[in-house]
């Protein structure tokens, strides 16, 4: 069954493929190649939505990109509710299921639409006069209600389950618009042999030849030449052709974000298929060919559902096939709506009658329409349209002012003139100029690589517009490197031409009036609006655009910045060019999430970084704790435990037998060359030129400020070789900040740096028995203490694998920390843990390990650190040495801010009831009964339970820490005050016997 | 995003692949532990902040992983020519007026 | 150490090798995602004086040009920087070992376990690494032979075209889980 405004023999459609569909419940049929708007054209509807202000019922303005009222939600599942869908853009299939948005509780009745009526309350700067008080209000009563009121759409409950793709691309050539100025430009610079990306936001190329029926190119009509061209060029395999793909953004140096729309038109697209593409292209050169947007008139109800661009009737009669209406009207101020309504009439549809603003216009389309018999009244003006759910008359008056007549209508074609796109163009940072002969911004200056043709660039006419832009696809190859090609310019037989128009207020809603003529219909922005920013002294372009919010909704302004513009200056009694245009930023339309995102979701968000005892830390029941990109192992719970019970037995076992621990996350970094030693004097602020083979030395690294950046182990394999350990979290900086001054400040040194953080997998062994499980395994190692004492290193083998043996404690414990190649890291650890259970050794978590070194006074750097402490602070003065003539941070040491008595210095605190644990970031004073705001002394860096001590302990920085010893400070907490006693740092065998215990 | 010319890799790569590291040409002392306050404050704290021509340091961090000096442009972001670690500011800059 | 084992003659380790993913393959149209076997790799640093003699120990001409690669009987030297290659050798020899003996000014570590490789081949190869690399994989950009320490997401890799459709993609150890998901699930794309 055919659909009663589809016009049989009319526009480019198969009517054999029929596609069902629903809107707001009611199930039409289309065609397949419709998008929602011609289908829904072609069953007589157009009321589609209610605007966001005043919740005034509105139709299609338009056919295309521009769109501002055909906002529809379309739904394919809970998951999959896309709000803001521009029903001129989406592509129909089969099953569509769309709503319209904005209404309550039907879209016929809408409760909402009392905003219309009491919209004198409701005019410019109505947000920022109104909701001023009480203060308080704001954030609880109005925000949420006027959110409510006005949202566009509904967000779906569910994650979004399709998969976006995304592509970077290069290539010499860009095209962004695939009319026949697009298609001019691709055919030149493609024949040159280079690489052509040619990107089209419709489903079909062809731009405005979709409805130019006037058009000859070649001998085809002009819609069959630009598919013969698009067939050509897909053929070449330098030429990448992208149709549904929106060139939303134009960056620095010719990178231009591109979405591929992939599977949005597809009544099943399976999950193989990504929803969207983005391509991020940089290319040597940009054509831009965006071509122009029709304006609307700007007169009272301008917004009733069946008042459209004439364009867009003409696109939906030649090429969806579909009539707007049965008896039509036409109000215009220049030619090209007279051709909407010569093929109008020539399709059968009654033209009422055209008027024009113009006073004696002359031309071949004039002509032709009154050769047809059309009614032209000129030198009137359409001052209202009648009607509500759907126009049904315009009044006529002379444009002066006199009598005035209805005529029944039940669409109006409007044309106000042509504004080229120069978003884009805008967007790369070039400058528009106004060319006051046709009245319109075009392209002036060019700050990258590219050129604008055809209608983009103020070009009217086919002829001018394919010579203009073969001329440039030729040269922009050329300059890009490639080769002549052999010139093959399409012959333009026949074009379509205008120019002109009007700009503003049409007449009836200028100065003095105040009815609602819309000029911008997305933001219900009215003519009287503008004028009213102005008198409240709004004299900036763009603060009357923040002031009426015109041109700031998701359809940026693209049929409203001129007509505001204009209202604005005429108000102003300024010329154009002297307000200014405002500025076109990216995105050109509406972006997905989805698409930026791509495939940075769920497991590809970030890296997760594992490390070679990952599998087996699992397999026991590990819980994994995330540091950085890291995943550790934060504690091994037995059966039957939680966490304080399984650290309790992990930090306890370790220091009564031992504990297994994966340290492999710690970084890395070999450091070798004939200077390394040298190298690392003026890294590190210890002393290594005499550290001898085969030891180590626990380094402090400094920012040049003084403030401890990093520390770590450090272990001399070779006199020219050794193997420094850094934080696991600092790891990449760490190695940057050597790396800038080995390159940057001392390049004379011969060393190199390389990362093996990797290369390494650590299991630490810690504990009384810690040398016993690893002996048995180890081959070419005397493990005595005499041969390998604390803080030593040796190469030897390990199950038969290389090591790297370190002696070294960060438990207080004698302990070792085990190297081996990472693939055998897994390996090594089970028969660790073989020899370990003998012993009754526990696998130890993050956890655990953050308790023991608490109980030996070992800092965290970045923990009990926090950028703004110095080795004196942290009480390692005993690792600066003192001898030294330069290292990185030994001039800032000496600032005078970083030796004044009073800093804050890392002491130990124990609380005075053992039970109570500190929380991590408490601040600490010394008068607890003093008013607030308090006087703060510190803050607790570290606290946890010690089950090893039978109480808590913490680790605090104080200011004059270390003269308080004995003292009794406070905690101020929500629940009371805590009070606790200064004391060392060092809970756990203060004279440390226990290394070789 | 920026293509930066790598004066080691001798091509324009993306600006993924690289890393600002704030101004050039702030030579280090060879006597830092003997410098006064006012030329550490220098050295360390102030730094210029023009509109227009900058001096700055990157480090192709994803890529050759080398240190190198860039001139840009503040204003539009461009970049003026790279050149290698150590070597002096340029005298004269490609397409400057003066 | 590596060092030390190659000369000593070394007891078979008594524990497996377990590479990261290994075995780990995938398919689309148009591509085929795959771990490669362990190999052993080098990083060479080393000032221009000394390439001579290295690269006579290695057996492989290290490149002086950005941005290639040298092979010879299954060891190939990557240019990473102006004195920094990585060396990798697929044919079981030891780079560390032949770099052993070169008394030359140089530096070289061993990092066969530090890295994984990743071969990506077939026609959509270049765009299924395009999916997150932002270099011109185009042959005339980045022809056989061509190698580059570059992006992929949000990680690090080497890039290294070892045919016209394929490449290898090193990637440190840990980042090998989320650079071959990357991988695979761009693959699933890179043929449209």
């Amino acid at each position: 069954m055919s659909a009663a405004f589809r016009i049989s023999g009319a526009g480019r459609l198969s009517q054999a493929k029929t596609a069902s569909f629903s809107f707001d419940g009611q199930s039409y049929s289309g065609i397949e190649g419709d998008t929602l708007a011609s289908a829904l054209l072609a069953n007589g509807v157009h009321l589609v939505g209610r605007s966001f202000k005043y919740h005034r019922p509105r139709g299609f303005l338009s056919a295309g990109a521009e769109e501002p009222n055909a906002l529809v939600q379309i739904v394919r599942d809970d998951a999959r509710k896309t709000p803001n869908v521009r029903a001129t853009v989406q592509e129909l299939y089969d099953g569509l299921t769309a709503n319209s948005q904005n209404r309550w509780p039907s879209l016929a009745f809408d409760v909402g639409a009392v905003n219309d009526i009491a919209s004198p309350m409701f005019s410019a700067g109505f947000y920022y006069k109104t909701f001023m008080w009480p203060k308080w209000a704001w954030k609880d009563l109005y925000e949420p209600k006027i959110r409510a009121a006005a949202g566009l759409g509904v967000s779906p409950e569910k994650p979004d389950p399709d998969h976006y793709a995304s592509r970077y691309a290069h290539c010499e050539v860009l095209v962004l618009g695939g009319g026949a100025a697009g298609i001019a430009a691709a055919l030149a610079a493609a024949e040159t042999g280079v690489r052509v990306i040619l990107a089209d936001e419709q489903a079909e190329f062809g731009g405005s030849l979709r409805f130019e029926s006037g058009a000859k190119i070649d001998g085809e009509n002009g819609y069959a030449w630009a598919q013969s061209a698009i067939g050509k060029l897909k053929a070449m395999g330098n030429v990448r052709v992208l149709s549904r793909t929106t060139a939303f953004g134009y960056y620095s140096q010719n990178f231009v974000g591109l979405v591929e729309r992939v599977s949005d038109h597809l009544k099943n697209p399976g999950h193989d298929l990504a929803r969207e593409r983005l391509w991020q292209v940089r290319a040597s050169r940009v054509v831009i060919a965006t071509g122009a947007i029709e304006r609307h008139m700007v007169f009272a109800n301008n917004d009733r559902p069946g008042v459209m661009l004439a364009s867009a009737a003409r696109t939906y009669l030649n090429h969806y096939g579909v009539a707007v209406g049965k008896n039509v009207g036409v109000y215009t101020a220049n030619d090209s709506a007279y051709a909407a309504a010569i093929d109008l009439k020539k399709a059968g549809v009654n033209i009422a009658a055209i008027v024009d603003l113009r006073d004696n216009p002359t031309g071949p389309v004039i002509d032709e329409a009154r050769a047809l018999g059309i009614e032209i009244n000129f030198g009137r003006a359409v001052v209202s349209a009648g009607g509500k759910l759907r126009v049904s008359s315009m009044t006529v008056q002379p444009k002066n002012g006199g009598g005035g007549r209805t005529i029944p209508v039940d669409a109006i074609l409007m044309s106000a003139g042509w504004t080229p796109s120069v978003h884009l163009f805008s967007q790369s940072r070039g400058k528009v100029a106004f060319n006051e002969e046709t009245r319109r911004f075009v392209p002036g200056t060019y700050a990258q690589d590219c050129v604008s043709v055809g209608a983009s660039n103020g070009t009217d006419g086919l002829d001018a517009t394919i010579d203009e832009a073969y001329a440039a696809g030729a040269k922009a190859a050329k300059d890009a490197g490639g080769k002549a090609g052999k010139s093959a310019k399409p012959k333009v037989d026949a074009g379509e031409s205008w120019s002109r128009g009007m700009l503003g207020a049409a007449p009836g809603a200028g100065p003095g009036t105040t009815v609602k003529a819309f000029v911008d219909f997305q933001n219900d922005v009215t003519a009287k609006d503008i004028r009213q920013a102005v008198h409240e002294g709004m004299h900036s372009i763009e603060h009357v655009k923040r002031f009426t919010t015109n041109g700031m909704a998701t359809d940026q302004g693209k049929t409203s910045n001129m007509h505001g513009l204009a209202i604005a200056a005429e108000e102003l009694g300024k010329p154009i060019p002297a307000v200014g245009l405002t500025t076109f930023r990216a995105p050109y339309t509406p972006v997905t999430f989805g698409s930026i995102v791509g495939h940075a979701r769920g497991a590809l968000f970030d890296p997760t970084r594992r490390t070679a005892t990952h599998g087996w830390a699992a397999s026991q029941g590990a819980v994994f704790e995330d540091v950085g990109h890291w995943k550790r192992a934060w504690y091994f719970p037995k059966a039957g435990e939680d966490m304080h019970k399984a650290v309790d037995r992990e930090c306890v076992t370790v220091r009564k037998t031992a504990g297994l621990f994966d340290a492999s996350t710690l970084g890395k970094i070999e450091v070798v060359g004939p200077d390394a030693a040298k190298f690392m004097e003026l890294l590190y602020t210890n002393p290594w030129e005499k550290l001898e083979t085969g030891r180590c030395r626990y380094g402090i690294m400094l920012r040049e400020d003084g403030f401890i950046y990093d520390d770590g182990v450090v272990g001399r394999l070779a006199p020219d070789r050794f193997h420094v350990t850094t934080t696991t979290g600092g790891a990449p900086r760490v190695m940057n900040h050597m790396e800038d001054y080995l390159q940057t400040e001392f390049p004379h040194l011969n060393v190199w740096l390389t990362s093996i953080t990797e290369q390494w997998a650590v299991i630490a062994v810690q504990g009384p028995k810690s040398r016993d499980i690893i002996a048995p395994l180890v081959e070419g190692i005397d493990m005595s203490d005499e041969a390998m004492p604390h803080m030593s290193v040796r190469e030897g083998k390990i199950c038969g694998v290389p090591t790297r043996l370190f002696r070294m404690s960060f438990t207080g414990e004698r302990g070792f920390e085990v190297n081996v190649p990472a693939d055998y890291g897994e390996a090594v650890w089970e028969a660790l843990w073989t020899e370990g259970q003998k012993h009754g050794a526990t696998a130890y978590g993050t956890e655990s390990m953050h308790v023991l070194r608490a109980e030996k006074g070992y800092i965290i750097v970045g923990q009990d650190t926090d950028g703004t402490v110095t080795p004196n602070d942290a009480a390692l003065d005993w690792a600066v040495g003192k001898k030294k003539t330069d290292f990185v941070g030994i001039r800032g040491l000496t600032r005078s801010d970083l030796v004044a008595k009073g800093r804050k210095q890392l002491v130990g605190l124990k609380t005075k009831d053992p039970k109570v644990v500190l929380e991590e970031g408490a601040q600490i004073v010394a008068d607890p009964k003093q008013p607030i705001p308090m006087k703060m002394i510190g803050h607790v860096t570290s606290s946890y339970w010690s089950e090893n001590c039978g109480r808590s302990i913490a680790l605090a920085l104080v200011a004059g820490g270390r003269d308080r010893m004995g003292e009794t400070l406070y905690v101020p907490m929500p629940n009371g005050t805590i009070e606790v006693e200064v004391t060392g740092m060092v809970f756990v065998d203060e004279k440390g016997e226990r290394l070789n215990g | 995003m920026l293509l930066i010319r790598c004066p080691y890799c001798e091509e324009e790569r993306p600006e993924l692949e690289f890393r600002n590291a704030g101004e050039a040409h702030i030579a280090r002392s060879a006597n830092i532990a003997g410098e006064s306050d006012d030329d550490f404050e220098k050295f360390f704290f102030i730094r210029a902040n023009p509109k227009g021509i900058i001096y700055e340091r990157w480090r192709h961090i994803h890529g050759c992983a080398r240190f190198f000096n860039a001139v840009r442009d503040t204003v539009t972001d461009k970049f003026v020519m790279t050149y290698k670690a150590g070597e002096p500011k340029p005298a004269k800059l490609p397409g400057a007026a003066k | 150490m590596a060092k030390a084992a190659a000369k000593t003659k070394a007891a078979a380790p008594s524990v497996e090798r377990r590479p990261a993913l290994a075995g780990r393959t995938l398919s689309a149209p148009g591509v085929k995602v795959e771990m490669l076997p362990p190999a052993e790799r080098i990083s060479l640093r080393a000032p221009g004086a000394s390439l001579a003699v290295l690269s006579k120990a290695l057996g492989v001409t290290l490149p002086a040009k950005p941005k290639s690669s040298a092979t010879r009987d299954g060891r190939t030297a990557l240019w990473l920087g102006p004195d920094e290659w990585l060396v990798i050798d697929e044919a079981g020899n030891d780079p560390l070992a032949d770099c052993a003996k070169v008394t030359a000014l140089h530096s070289a570590v061993g990092i066969s376990h530090r890295n994984v490789g990743i071969s990506v081949s077939g026609p959509a190869a270049a765009a299924t690494v395009n999916s997150g690399c932002p270099q011109d994989l185009s042959l005339d950009a980045f022809p056989v032979g061509a190698a580059s320490r570059t992006i992929l997401g949000k990680s690090e890799i080497v890039l290294l075209r070892t045919a016209q459709d394929t490449f290898r993609v090193e990637c440190w150890r840990s980042f090998s889980d989320y650079v071959f998901t990357l991988l695979s699930e761009a693959a699933g794309d890179a043929a449209n």
